[in-house]
């Protein structure tokens, strides 16, 4: 008998297999145990991601328009975590705590929290939609969003645009309704070209761009100004109770979509064929939907429209890690929460003591990446 | 000669049951009736048009037809991919209709005719995929459902019988069309089904895995009883290597039996439409298909 080839012919692995013969050359399972997602390997990615994002909020949190010595920062975080009053002496003293703990410790938190959520929503879209270019922003959900957000405003529900529990609310309705629009259009007929999705959006948000606007002119000039600034984009500091409030909101939103991390990758196979491996996929579609929606809308209202993250983050580690949802999701989360973080710093920092809008920085990167994609990329994404 | 130019589809449907190997129906398929749900009310021919056949447990049955003739909207009522007007189907006696998605996907595994993958899964994750239906319940609700060591031996045992162990690491997304489709053959078989329903699985295939294949279904279907359908315009592969035989044309079954039955030169002409040969193959003595050639002068 010939002695099988590395790769083997596909008759020797038959026989190998039926005849038992040669089955040292395999120990179970040992060939497809290197091509996937291991406990070990999401581990270690998640491990390094984590550290990564306490070093960063570290470096955020020093600069600012008067940077803060990293001891001083260190002892500081310390003291307050201990509610420990004592070495604390002068004036200065006080006001560098004050900045530090009241002003750039929750931006810094609550850039890292919009971060995560918008890379999550950004992932998940596009696995449900079968589009690596999916975004709340360049789909609409985002100013849907912001359109409810803006008259929940305009009806007087909250006069700062932080976590009023109407806004997040009105932010929700406006997302999904621009998600179901988009997605109707999307799946009316049997296979739709990923770019007349992108074509749906770009109208979806011209719609409601347009409604802003006006919503916007019609506003008192002071207010129409706080709402240009939040609809670029803006990352303020929320009060701790406000920030909590956020925090758990999103965080129990996001646990709920994280929860759907395997089916993510069945359901990224299209519709037959996730029904074909047992989803029910109407409802999966549903409730994924639904917890999307429910996080831009919060997102949007505590910070505006921050575009990109959704769709750059998620490509970028797709192409680093691969793309299994169990790892891609987390992971996409933390790079999200890591690159806001990042953004915003600069946008506080480099004219400061100016603020540039951060969605600006997000866009002027995130801009760019799309084009590549679409001009060099375009055998990924037909 | 066995009587092929009988046209009773009845009769003769009892006569080809020698080759039925126990008398348990995988499907029982009953006065079905499908079409499309459309926008438009004028279109009201239907898809499929009230067929009622049997598959029996360890059968290879093919279905063949020319194009539009309903065989991929059957294949997908079958795995319930799509919900019929009228009629039922049985799946091991029991109704389709009042089975989970869950539960179909542990018995019936599919292979579509084209997919496309737009992220770059490795092909052991995606032959994984097939380990879905499974899984076990997630008690902590994380979202992770680790694959179990059974899984992943019996994924690496349905890539080595696909040939494509080789691929593992390879991503779906920059395989050739051939390797893609021996991929989703796996998929579909680490859902460890009774039942596989494959369209047109050799649409890809260059002859070395179009032979391939056809022995590893006709092995499966020795080794495991695993019944086949699988829709393909090739009839002399579907001579080879089917059991029986469906001949569908405008939603209705034409003819139902043994190849020498439906491979028939009258039944072919008469639903396809153009002049075909039928001889005999040299070994097996199975029907054989030739397309007319050029045409020729009158009386070469």
């Amino acid at each position: 008998m010939k002695q099988p080839s590395a790769t083997g012919s596909p008759r020797s692995c038959v026989d190998r297999l039926s005849g038992g013969q040669g089955s040292a050359l395999f120990s179970r399972g040992s060939i497809v145990q290197g091509a996937i997602l291991t406990r070990s390997r999401l581990i270690l990615i998640l491990g390094l991601l984590s550290l990564t994002a306490v070093v960063a909020s570290l470096v955020c949190l020093h600069f600012g328009a008067q940077p803060i010595a990293y001891g001083e920062m260190l002892r500081l975080l310390m003291g307050a975590m201990t509610s420990d009053q004592s070495g604390t002496d002068g004036a200065s003293a006080d006001i560098t705590r004050t900045i530090l703990l009241q002003i750039r410790l929750p931006r810094v938190l609550m850039g890292f929290i919009v971060g995560c959520s918008l890379a999550s929503v950004g992932v998940v879209l596009q696995a449900l939609l079968r589009n690596p270019l999916a975004d709340p922003y360049v789909l609409g959900v985002s100013s849907g969003a912001a359109l409810g957000a803006a008259l929940g405003v305009l009806c007087g529900a909250g006069t700062t645009f932080l976590a009023e529990a109407a806004l997040p609310a009105c932010g929700f309705a406006g997302g999904i309704m621009a998600l179901v629009i988009v997605y109707r259009t999307a799946t009316g007929s049997e296979r739709l070209p990923i770019h007349s999705l992108l074509l749906t959006g770009v109208i979806v948000n011209a719609i409601f761009s347009a409604l802003i606007m006006f919503i916007t002119s019609i506003l008192d000039p002071n207010r129409s100004y706080g709402m240009m600034a939040w609809l670029m984009g803006t990352l303020t500091s929320p009060t701790y109770s406000g920030l909590v409030g956020v925090l758990v909101y999103l965080s129990i939103s996001l646990i709920l979509l994280f929860r759907q991390m395997r089916a993510l990758n069945i359901l990224a196979l299209g519709e037959d064929a996730a029904r074909s491996l047992g989803i029910d996929t109407e409802q999966a579609k549903r409730s994924i939907f639904i917890l999307t929606a429910l996080v831009t809308g919060a997102v949007v209202s505590v910070s505006g429209m921050i575009g990109f993250i959704g769709m750059v983050v998620p490509h970028a580690v797709r192409l680093a890690i691969g793309a299994d949802h169990r790892l891609l999701l987390p992971a996409s989360a933390l790079v999200g929460g890591i690159f806001l973080m990042g953004a915003d710093t600069m946008a506080r920092t480099l004219i400061a003591p100016t603020e540039i809008p951060v969605g600006i920085i997000t866009a002027l990167a995130g801009g760019p990446f799309f084009v590549y994609l679409l001009l060099w990329r375009k055998d990924r994404l037909v | 000669m066995r009587g092929v130019s009988d046209s009773q589809p009845g009769r003769l449907q009892e006569r080809c049951a020698t080759s039925v190997v126990k008398p348990y129906y995988a499907y029982e398929v009953q006065s079905l009736r499908f079409r499309y749900q459309s926008t438009e009310s004028t279109n009201q021919t239907w898809i499929l048009d009230d067929l009622s056949f049997q598959v029996a447990e360890g059968e290879v049955l093919g279905i063949v037809g020319p194009n539009g003739s309903g065989k991929t909207s059957l294949l997908k009522l079958l795995a319930r991919l799509a919900n019929p007007q009228q009629g039922a189907v049985r799946l091991f006696g029991r109704d389709l209709m009042g089975m989970g998605q869950d539960e179909i996907a542990r018995v019936v595994g599919v292979v579509p005719q084209e997919t496309q993958q737009l992220f770059p899964f490795t092909v052991a994750e995606t032959v994984l995929m097939g380990r879905f239906p499974h899984r076990a319940r997630d008690r902590w609700g994380t979202g992770f459902g680790w694959e179990s060591g059974d899984d992943v031996a019996i994924a690496e045992e349905v890539m080595i019988t696909m040939d494509v162990v080789h691929l593992a690491q390879r991503a779906v997304t920059d395989l050739s069309g051939g390797e893609r489709q021996r991929t989703m053959i796996a998929r579909a078989l680490a859902q460890t089904p009774k039942v596989l329903l494959l369209d047109e699985p050799t649409a890809f295939l260059d002859l070395h895995h179009q032979v391939e294949i056809g022995s590893v279904l006709r092995r499966l279907k020795a080794a495991r009883g695993l019944t086949v359908i699988l829709i393909s315009h090739d009839l002399n592969l579907v001579s080879q290597y089917c059991d029986r035989i469906l001949l569908l044309d405008q939603g209705r079954v034409i003819r139902l039996g043994c190849p020498e039955h439906v491979i028939e030169q009258g039944a072919l002409e008469l639903v396809y439409r153009c002049r075909i040969l039928v001889d005999r193959h040299p070994e097996t003595g199975l029907p054989r298909v030739t397309l007319p050639g050029r045409c020729m002068p009158d009386g070469a």
